[in-house]
């Protein structure tokens, strides 16, 4: 969908490495507004319309959780395998990506926290089963408890303890691999909430 | 204050969540634009880049096939006959600053981490929109330049060595991708 035909690329040679510039292809897309005449809001826009498609947020979310509790059945029927561990991640990932969109914030956290077992245990197979099984179903009972008023503060302590049980278990179990060590304790660059 | 015309732009969206994609598509709508394409893997999305030509790439890292990482490697080739130059922005729930500077070196333009929120995304896509950074090509690297600020005082192990040698004029390669449609 071109804007603007573009014009040459620039191409600067040094000895290491060449730096190329072109006209910005995209700059016909730009207005200039002046801010006391600028009455549109893209951002609060686009806010309403996520707003008006949260109806089918719990929906999405159940959906989400069972698809991380099928994962977990098929690793304890069939043990760690690459597809497996691929499968349990991804779903763990996602629910971890996706929760505070849908409103369930803790449920992100718990993800969250499983996600960081399944990629810095050195072995998933020492990895305590119950570990594993209380971030599942924590995250299944924040998605099914939500309604009820008591539950908000319930699920963030849940999720908290379950982060501190899981950092102990990895800070342990990694002593002697200083890069994931690194890795576990780094605050994260997720925006807050 | 600047605004974005979004019914001009083209975007490629890659998740294999369905319901980021749908996300996605309804914060893109709402901002304006018309045209969202969206894949569910990196192969996919290679395919639909090729054919539709888009303006903005917003992808997920980790998916099944080929993940958002190497989609990325794949469009930053500077051979290729599909344009090198567009915009990658990697929307992904890793959130360890390590991840932030795998994806610089893959060629990602602009890193969102997940949860996303309307302005966020927005603020990317302005970013890459209004302030494009020129592209750096060495034996290892093809992307944009890494470096966000100008500063000549680092004179660390990786700093960029040599003296101007020549300077040539090319045709857009952006011009070349289109043609080709």
């Amino acid at each position: 969908m071109a804007k603007e035909k573009p014009g040459a690329v620039e191409i600067k040679t040094f000895a290491t490495h060449h730096v190329i510039t072109q006209p910005n292809p995209l700059r016909g897309v730009l207005r200039r507004i002046p801010p006391d005449i600028d009455h549109d809001d893209p951002v609060a826009r686009a806010e309403q319309a996520l707003a008006d498609l949260s109806g089918e947020f719990k929906q999405w979310m159940t959906i989400e959780a069972d698809r991380l509790s099928a994962a977990h059945a098929t690793v304890l029927r069939h043990g760690f395998s690459h597809e497996t561990r691929e499968e349990l991640f991804r779903a763990a990932h996602d629910i971890k990506g996706d929760a505070a969109t849908f409103g369930f914030p803790s449920a992100g956290a718990a993800a969250e926290s499983l996600c960081r077992i399944i990629e810095h245990a050195p072995d998933l197979d020492q990895v305590p089963a119950e570990l594993i099984t209380h971030h599942i179903n924590a995250i299944q009972a924040i998605v099914r408890e939500r309604t009820k008023l008591d539950t908000a503060v319930m699920a963030s302590a849940l999720s908290r303890q379950l982060r501190g049980i899981a950092d102990e278990f990895l800070v342990k179990v990694n002593h002697d691999r200083p890069e994931h060590l690194e890795a576990i304790l780094a605050p994260s660059i997720a925006p807050a909430e | 204050m600047y605004r974005i015309d979004f019914n001009k732009l083209r975007f490629l969206i890659c998740d294999d969540n369905p319901h980021m994609r749908r996300i996605l598509r309804t914060l893109l709508h709402s901002f304006g634009a018309r045209e969202v394409y969206e894949a569910e893997d990196g192969a996919t999305a290679l395919e639909m880049y090729t054919h539709y030509v888009p303006d903005i790439v917003i992808t997920d890292w980790s998916m099944p096939i080929f993940d958002g990482l190497e989609l990325a490697q794949m469009i930053r080739q500077p051979e290729s006959n599909a344009n090198p130059y567009a915009p990658i922005i990697m929307l992904t729930a890793h959130s360890e600053k390590r991840r932030v500077t795998v994806a610089r070196d893959a060629g990602v333009t602009e890193f969102l981490a997940k949860p996303i929120s309307a302005k966020g995304l927005y603020q990317r896509i302005l970013n890459v929109v209004a302030n494009p950074r020129p592209f750096i090509k060495t034996k290892t690297y093809f992307g944009p330049d890494r470096r966000r600020n100008t500063s000549n005082t680092y004179i660390g192990p990786e700093r960029r060595i040599g003296g101007e040698m020549e300077v040539m004029q090319q045709p857009s390669l952006l011009d070349k991708a289109r043609s080709a449609i």
